[in-house]
């Protein structure tokens, strides 16, 4: 019998239908491999008998003929939504102690398609990070290690840590993430898995614990592209609770995999290939555009010169919005309370106790931008430079159909690295921030590993709205690379398609 | 942009939070450099652009003003520290 750990879940929902297997099976195989690879840290709470109940509930629902597009498929969920009775701590000691007695509504578009929930997933505080290693609940673990470090543990990047890992180590068949400048996209390329964040309202934002609320958009991770185009169809949909949410339908973006581009229009930024980039990344985004033109696609150069101001909007913007959210936890109605002698020493106890260095950080940085006299400098500034990047974007779609780049300047680093100043840290989200200003839809994949062995990911972007052209390119793309490599720790032969004949090739 | 120790101060009181006196110096110096790396925003010429306040072209929906929730004081109070007689319950604020 095949491991049931390593199916894609497309696979899955075919012998679950065909009565090969049962939901029960498949959970009971991933809640035995939750328990296994503890030692990631992938999760922060797991809910393994949970789990087994909603499978049970499952085989009986399928039983009846009550099937739904995500039946009996055992899934993570990222620790910033909120699940009704099950612990929600944004991965930050301020959320002490509180269980939503709502569900997000990303989370209940899940459930009701029959997902079943492994747990909860570690993430950066808040969502604030580039390698989650800012939890209150410690950092994550990639399960890849690098050629010439084995004994190295490596960032899985951030803040979708726990989502990436899991999925990567066959812990959870997908998960869902959340992605304000990267976080979804980056961690996928360092674990090696598909993720994509799709346009700015496409996924509602309700009951997800809110960062920055102009940029944050959930989306799913997973190990092809087809998977996370049926995670997206189940957790996409528009919802009068989050009055950002586009009252569009949801198309069915599998069907959008035809495996046909030809014609199809490609544009190559050039301001994504700064002096300084490595020469693997390089190399990786020269062969993705080879598989392009090979499949029929043209790749056009374009220009999208507001690039480099991308970053310091950003972290303009997201503080600013990052500082009026947290400005909710108190320590009156929920989570962590530090008492003070009067209602003010309350709360800053309460902050200063429950937040970490960087979430604080960022809500320094954002009071100072929305303060009296500095606002028109600082936040207004960074809004009218935000339009202008989306500009760049807008006018590039007028001659291509979608865009090609790297998902981030390198492979995962060691845990402790890239440490010394945040500013250094945000450099991994320099190509992912722009896409996120700009609300677009933005999609990375695996397209090979470095010399090092670790994995590397393309990003592909998308106009507003238009997921199923990324996923068609993606589609192309993916059988191009034939990225068939895994981490270590899961056992190569056991896995579809990864006989060790068929490993990744280095680039 | 240099940030002093009493800008940080008063910054921390904003945003209430707390910073212990002996940590304002090195504060100081982190908001200063991320200051320092987002006034490259200075060098763009903004005349005449619209600030960007949301990335779809969407206008806020209405919707009726209905009461559409409600009645849960009992799960409302259910996450609170500190709660009491359906109330949350907060230090003295009135002397």
């Amino acid at each position: 019998m095949t491991n049931l750990t390593h199916l894609t879940i497309t696979e899955a929902r075919r012998r679950l239908a065909k009565g090969e297997i049962t939901a029960v099976e498949l959970t009971r195989a991933h809640t035995e491999a939750m328990a296994a690879k503890r030692g990631l840290n992938a999760f922060i709470t797991e809910t393994p008998d949970l789990a087994l109940e909603q499978a049970a509930l499952s085989d009986a629902r399928r039983a009846k003929g009550e099937a739904g597009s995500l039946e009996g498929i055992p899934l993570g969920i990222k620790d910033l939504f909120c699940t009704e009775g099950v612990r929600t701590t944004a991965a930050s000691r301020i959320l002490d102690g509180f269980t939503p007695p709502y569900e997000s509504t990303v989370t209940a578009n899940l459930k009701r398609a029959g997902a079943v929930s492994l747990g909860k997933l570690n993430l950066d505080e808040f969502a604030m990070g580039s390698a989650n290693i800012t939890s209150h609940f410690g950092p994550v673990e990639n399960p890849w290690k690098s050629k010439s470090d084995p004994a190295k543990k490596l960032v899985p990047g951030g803040s979708s840590g726990g989502s990436a890992a899991a999925v990567a180590a066959r812990i959870a068949m997908g998960a869902t993430g959340t992605d304000t400048g990267g976080s979804i996209r980056q961690p996928a390329s360092f674990c090696g898995i598909v993720g994509i964040k799709p346009t700015y309202g496409r996924c509602s934002r309700w009951g997800i614990v809110a960062f920055a609320s102009s940029l944050d958009q959930a989306g799913p991770m997973a190990r092809t592209v087809e998977d996370c185009a049926l995670l997206l169809g189940a957790m996409a949909g528009h919802d009068p609770l989050d009055s950002t949410s586009a009252p569009l339908p949801v198309p069915d973006f599998a069907a959008a995999l035809t495996g046909d581009i030809r014609g199809l229009k490609v544009g190559i930024p050039k301001e994504y290939r700064p002096d300084g980039l490595s020469d693997e990344v390089a190399r990786i985004w020269d062969l993705g555009i080879e598989w392009l033109k090979d499949a029929g696609a043209t790749p056009v150069e374009i220009s999208l010169p507001y690039t480099k101001y991308a970053l310091p909007t950003y972290y303009i913007v997201a503080p600013a919005e990052c500082s009026s959210n947290l400005a909710r936890y108190d320590g009156v109605r929920y989570g962590l309370r530090v008492e003070g002698k009067t209602l003010d020493e309350m709360y800053k106890k309460t902050r200063a106790a429950g937040f970490g260095a960087e979430v604080r950080r960022r809500i320094l940085i954002g009071t100072y931008v929305l303060s009296a006299g500095y606002y028109d400098a600082y936040y207004a500034k960074a809004q009218k430079v935000r339009r202008l990047i989306a500009d760049d974007f807008n006018n590039a779609f007028k001659s291509v159909d979608v865009i090609l780049t790297p998902t981030a300047p390198s492979a995962a680093f060691g845990i402790g690295d890239n440490t010394d100043d945040p500013v250094t840290m945000w450099l991994n989200d320099v190509f992912t921030i722009p896409t996120s200003l700009a609300g677009l839809p933005g999609l990375s994949l695996p397209a090979g590993l470095s010399a090092d062995g670790l994995p590397l990911g393309l990003q592909l972007i998308g106009r507003p709205f238009d997921e199923e052209t990324v996923f068609r390119v993606a589609g192309v793309m993916e059988k191009a690379a034939a990225f068939t490599a895994a981490p270590a720790c899961v056992a190569p032969t056991q896995a579809r398609r990864e006989s060790a004949g068929e490993a990744g090739e280095g680039v | 942009m240099s940030l002093d120790k009493a800008t940080v101060r008063s910054i921390a009181e904003l945003a209430r939070i707390e910073v212990p006196e002996e940590a304002l110096d090195h504060l100081a110096g982190e908001l200063s450099n991320i200051l320092t790396f987002v006034e490259q925003l200075a060098a763009v010429d903004t005349e005449g652009v619209q600030p960007m306040t949301s990335v779809t072209a969407m206008t806020l929906p209405l919707r009726a003003d209905d009461v559409t929730a409600g009645g849960h004081a009992d799960k409302v109070l259910a996450n609170a520290p500190e709660a009491m007689e359906g109330f949350f319950t907060v230090p003295k604020v009135v002397e």
